[in-house]
């Protein structure tokens, strides 16, 4: 049994002028111990779709429907009550910018603290220096001294060192991590992939993590999820994705990425760009959600969605096109 | 030699920190300490680094929206860092700048079409009426804009078209230069290629030089002709796109080439992690600013200061290693492609 189902979700918001399907039926999976990428552009869902796995829409005006179930409890039917000792416990979650997640007027070590008092009941002294253990294991220099610091006395880097030490405080058996170096330097970001790396090795838990950020996905995924407004286009294992892409939005945007070292010419190049813009979420949209923009459409991809159908081993696309390549191929 | 576009020399802007409670030394944050570049018409010049270098300050004071301390700005021959803003109002239509955030830079009560129109008013760019909207329309066509956008408001575009917008108003003034300040950096992978597409595109048919401030490496490689690297307030680092990518002479260089994520899960990695954090431009080490962090500093880094200079044409570094024989400098050992 995976770790984490998540199944036909739908999570929809009622605003004035129509509802919003931010995620309108994804289905992914994520085994014990693995490190599964959602990536996708501004508006695709994925970040709704990791706060939905954490309940922590507001209802209303958003809802979510569909079953979402971690160690094959439904989460989506679990009282508030119960959903709170899980939460910080055995998910947790890191955030993209660490100066608003953390709480400017209490020491990192007490914020740190703060889950292992609640979830494992230890007491003050126990807590505080449990999480100068943690922040050793961030790697954070002089972790005694800087339990006792505020928030704005770290660097941007530290602080999100601050925010996994605290996520992998009660040793989480899922840890979603949304955009979690997005809002840090090149430098720095290669500091937290390196440390998200290690401790997952160390420490075993399983990582959702939800980026738009390619060159982040081939560093640390083992299997990703492409979403494109509200829903998921591909699904494959990292290697097949990057080797193999059968969707045309998924083989856009590995085109409109620029690689280092791969325009050493002389004259400025030109980038492969997807023209057009994302479909408005509010309109009911019949056919494939890509057809707007893709450069392969035809008549069938307005009329009819098509199905995620398998193309490999574990790799799935929604894309009339993929099945007839595999027609073609046979 | 004929002059260039422009002209930075020893530019310095140095910030004044509050005396605090009991006065003392005044202190100072200083952001830009001392650089100098040159950008020629038609050219795109980068200037990277992270952030807290002191890459957007440049930007700034080479727009005259910052005095400069000290140095002199110098444009297509004029000085203007000691302009009086009288004599300045002409020479800021040479220059223009596009902002990073598209939602804040533009006025959300202000219609697509006056926006647009200030520019050419300002400066007298269009005689008449007839003039004004042909030259509208034609910016419209430009930037790849539906004509009629300029009857809409800023809040109905998405962040690319308003990306869009911020690039025609900046066109509007028929400027020699543009600033683009994390131009692209806000926008969604697709709509970043359209847009740096754009710039080229532009910079072609319109002979513009760009002076080109981002930390995205991958995209300045794609879209410039020669890159300055910046590390606490000064350049460590200058030469053509292919001298600074593929053979870099500074170690903080060849860093931050190795942190930028490949995408490609097979892609070989000889990654370097620097330890720490950037030292604050308050109170800089002494000796080579990188010391702190550099992987290869010795003895003579934490004292004394390296001095750009040329390592081969067209391509500077301020870099001890650079002194020493080629064999025994691993910058060299190092080279990629």
């Amino acid at each position: 049994m995976p770790l984490l189902e998540v199944d036909r979700l739908q999570t929809h918001f009622r605003t004035p002028d129509g509802v919003n399907r931010a995620v309108d039926g994804v289905s992914f999976s994520v085994d014990r111990g693995e490190t599964l990428a959602v990536v996708g552009e501004s508006g695709c869902g994925k970040s709704v779709t990791a706060m939905s796995i954490m309940r922590l829409i507001a209802e209303p005006p958003g809802k979510s429907a569909g079953e979402i179930r971690f160690e094959g409890r439904d989460l989506l039917k679990l009282p508030e009550r119960e959903m709170r000792k899980i939460r910080g416990a055995a998910i947790s979650m890191i955030f993209q910018e660490p100066m608003t997640s953390l709480n400017p007027v209490l020491k990192i070590g007490r914020q740190i603290g703060e889950s292992m008092r609640l979830h494992q009941g230890l007491d003050r002294g126990q807590a505080e220096a449990k999480a100068v253990e943690m922040l050793t294991l961030v790697g954070i220099p002089e972790p005694k001294r800087r339990s006792g610091e505020y928030p704005h006395q770290l660097s941007g880097g530290m602080r999100q060192r601050v925010m996994i030490a605290m996520a992998l405080a009660c040793s989480p058996k899922l840890l979603i991590a949304d955009e979690p170096t997005t809002a840090l330097d090149v430098t720095i970001q290669a500091q937290i992939l390196d440390l998200m790396r290690d401790l997952k090795v160390r420490v075993g838990a399983a990582i959702l993590i939800i980026t738009h950020d390619l060159g982040v996905v081939a560093e640390v995924a083992d299997r990703v999820v492409v979403m494109y407004a509200g829903r998921k286009v591909e699904e494959a294992p990292v290697r097949q994705l990057f080797a193999k892409p059968r969707h045309p939005y998924t083989r856009g945007l590995l085109a409109a990425v620029p690689r280092l070292g791969s325009s050493l010419g002389g004259r400025p190049g030109r980038l492969a760009e997807i023209p057009g813009i994302v479909p408005s979420l509010k309109t009911k949209i019949e056919g494939c959600v890509f057809a707007s923009r893709c450069p392969e459409v035809e008549e069938v991809c307005l009329r009819f969605a098509p199905a995620l159908e398998a193309k490999a081993a574990g790799h799935l696309a929604a894309c009339h096109h993929a099945v007839r390549g595999r027609e073609e191929a046979a | 030699m004929s002059a260039s576009l422009l002209e930075v020399n020893d530019l310095e802007m140095h910030f004044p920190l509050g005396r605090g409670l009991f006065g003392g030394v005044r202190r100072f944050v200083y952001a830009v300490d001392g650089l100098s570049f040159r950008v020629e018409r038609g050219e795109t010049l980068s200037i990277v680094g992270e952030s807290g270098c002191g890459k957007s300050t440049v930007g700034r004071a080479v727009l005259r929206l910052l005095k400069p301390t000290a140095g002199q700005v110098v444009l297509g021959g004029v000085r203007i860092d000691d302009m009086s803003s009288g004599a300045l109002r002409p020479m800021r239509r040479r220059i223009q700048v596009v902002f990073q955030d598209p939602f804040s830079s533009l006025n959300p009560r202000i219609r697509v079409r006056d926006a647009l129109a200030e520019p050419m008013n300002n400066f007298g760019l269009a005689k008449s009426r007839a003039e004004r909207d042909r030259k509208l329309n034609a910016l419209m066509d430009k930037v790849g804009l539906p004509r009629e956008a300029l009857g809409r408001w800023p809040h109905e575009f998405s962040g690319g078209q308003r990306q869009r917008i911020g690039i025609a108003r900046a066109l509007a003034a028929e400027p020699d230069i543009i600033v683009c300040d994390e131009a692209v950096s806000a926008l969604d992978v697709s709509v970043k290629a359209q847009i740096v597409n754009l710039l080229g595109d532009l910079q072609q048919e319109l002979g513009l030089a760009l002076l080109f401030i981002s930390h995205d490496l991958a995209i300045v490689e794609h879209m410039t002709h020669r890159v300055a690297v910046m590390y606490l307030g000064k350049i460590v680092e200058i030469g053509t796109k292919r001298q600074i990518f593929a053979r870099p002479r500074h170690p903080y260089t060849e860093t931050l080439l190795s942190a930028v994520p490949v995408p490609d899960p097979d892609a070989p990695r000889r990654r370097i992690i620097l330890k720490g954090d950037v030292p604050s431009p308050i109170n800089p080490p002494r000796g080579c600013r990188f010391h702190t962090r550099c992987p290869y500093a010795f003895d003579r880094c934490r004292t004394e200061e390296p001095r750009l200079r040329e390592v081969e044409r067209g391509h500077e570094a301020a870099c001890h290693l650079n002194d020493r024989p080629a064999e025994d400098n691993p910058l060299l050992s190092g080279a990629r492609a």
